[in-house]
């Protein structure tokens, strides 16, 4: 492989551009006064989160990212926003409640945030001697999921059961009610 | 098809060969996209038995150019009312995914941008982003039609992801990986040994590649699945507020994830470049190939008419995904026993 200067650092502004776009999509999300704007928001933070994972050598997950969550999840909340709202969402002021929730929400954000970033620099980082069985591949993955950590496997199918339930639930009761 | 040859020179510094590739897959996009639009017109004015556009060049081959300057010089006119960050952004999100999936087709044995181990998983996360840009287009317009047109494209897209990946999964379980080139790979020698005639996995093989093509025709919004268009009853669809180049964009979009549907038809289940009759393999068959099914999209514009759209979700939800799981459930079994 031919090496040409500044390779590395064009896999750093590529790696950055991948946190900052995590990081504004994120705070776009939350900060956006229109809905479909902070889907957008929502939708670029996935992107760049696939990115991240990209880097960190899982290209099956950070494709799966872009599938199902900017494919998927965020098209399916679009689509839920089209059908809820038709017209611009109306800026309401914020109460003094929501002040206060807004106040309570950023000093857990900030407890949390510091926790694991302290945890993050401070922790020692144990390198195993050798490379992991799992390289990221299709089939590594693939034989994990269904022997190593089956069981984790089976828990998470749970979380989509309670979903559709719920769905159901919620189905159901509007159409007794008509 | 020259300027995609590239790859043939190895020694080539890793980011020369990232910049050929780009712009080979941009020229290629943009060429098939201009080109397209006059096979199209010629093809809707034989069907129609009028001779298309004759004025602009010999047979009219002058113009996609002609209607590319007229749509550069044209104002683009972004409406007062509409969300003007999403109103702008929606024609550039809507080119990348085309333009990101062809880099992982293989034309042939050397020509092909990355041959990537998950070709097939990028070449569907990436083509999904399509429908949330011509979705946001139509929404950031702020206009009746265009977000009726919206609401349209979701609901057919979330319809037709379904048997569309389900085909796709009875396809890697038969052959067992992601990675485009090697499945091209195993389908050489003779055109018994495609994909879509590999009864011996699965019996209803051709009618999984039917799923496909159909399921196709309804993700690139073509007639007559093109409920998000419908000029007759929605003037443009989501793209009504879109002037000049904007409108050109969406519509180089079209052509484009055609382009890359019928790609991966031929290499999933036409055997990519190898030829029919097993030897003489190349470039040239992938391209037969590609032509022959982008020519049956057309023909297929213009021969059914458009469907009412209760009729296409029903299609989907009550004929194509009850097949596909048959298919997928068959393919177990078959894979199983023999």
């Amino acid at each position: 492989m031919n090496e040409i200067p500044g390779t590395t650092f064009l896999l750093n502004v590529v790696f950055a551009v991948s946190l900052l776009a995590t990081v504004g999509g994120a705070i776009i999300a939350v900060l956006s006064q229109r809905i479909i704007r902070g889907v957008c928001g929502l939708a670029l933070c996935f992107i760049g989160l696939a990115g991240v994972y990209y880097f960190l050598h899982a290209p099956f997950l950070a494709l799966m990212q872009i599938l199902i969550y900017v494919g998927a999840v965020c098209i399916t909340i679009i689509f839920a926003v089209m059908l809820a709202e038709p017209d611009e969402a109306v800026s309401d002021q914020s109460s003094a409640s929501s002040k206060v929730w807004a106040a309570l929400a950023l000093i857990a954000c900030v407890a949390l945030g510091w926790g694991v970033a302290s945890l993050a620099l401070g922790g020692s980082w144990t390198v195993p001697a050798q490379p992991l069985a799992n390289d990221g591949s299709l089939r590594a993955m693939g034989i994990a999921l269904l022997t190593t950590y089956s069981m984790a496997f089976e828990v998470i199918s749970l979380v989509l059961l309670v979903a559709v339930l719920g769905a159901l639930a919620v189905a159901h009761g509007g159409r007794v009610r008509s | 098809m020259s300027f995609l040859a590239f790859n043939l020179l190895e020694p080539w510094p890793e980011p020369f060969r990232l910049f050929l590739y780009l712009a080979g897959v941009m020229a290629f996009v943009g060429a098939n996209a201009a080109y397209l639009v006059w096979v199209e017109r010629k093809g809707a004015a034989r069907f129609q038995r009028r001779p298309g556009p004759t004025e602009v060049g010999p047979a009219g081959l002058l113009q996609p150019i002609a209607d590319a300057i007229k749509l550069m010089s044209k104002q683009v006119h972004v409406p007062p009312d509409s969300d003007r960050i999403l109103f702008r952004l929606a024609p550039v999100m809507v080119m990348s995914p085309g333009l990101m999936c062809l880099a992982t087709i293989p034309f042939s044995d050397t020509i092909g941008a990355r041959n990537l181990d998950l070709g097939l998983v990028m070449v569907f996360a990436f083509g999904s982003i399509n429908v949330m840009a011509i979705m946001l287009g139509g929404w950031a317009s702020r206009n009746k039609y265009a977000i009726i047109s919206s609401a349209r494209i979701v609901s057919q897209n979330v319809a037709y992801e379904i048997p569309m990946l389900l085909v796709v999964i009875t396809m890697l379980m038969i052959t067992g990986t992601t990675n485009l080139h090697t499945i091209v790979e195993q389908q050489a020698g003779g055109f018994w040994h495609w994909n879509i005639l590999k009864v011996w996995a699965n019996p209803l093989m051709p009618v999984t590649f039917l799923i496909f093509f159909t399921c196709m025709l309804a993700e690139t919004n073509r007639a007559p699945f093109d409920m998000a268009e419908a000029e007759s009853e929605l003037v443009a669809g989501a793209f009504t507020e879109y002037a000049g180049m904007g409108f050109g964009v969406f519509f180089m979009a079209e052509y484009a994830n055609i382009l890359v549907g019928c790609s991966l038809a031929t290499v999933l289940f036409f055997g990519g470049w190898q030829s029919p009759i097993g030897v003489f393999s190349g470039v040239v068959w992938f391209l037969v190939k590609l032509y022959l099914l982008i020519f049956t999209v057309i023909w297929i514009r213009w021969t059914f008419p458009r469907t009412q759209f209760y009729r296409l979700l029903n299609l989907s939800w009550k004929i194509l995904i009850p097949i596909s799981l048959g298919t997928l459930m068959l393919t177990c079994v078959m894979l199983k026993i023999f």
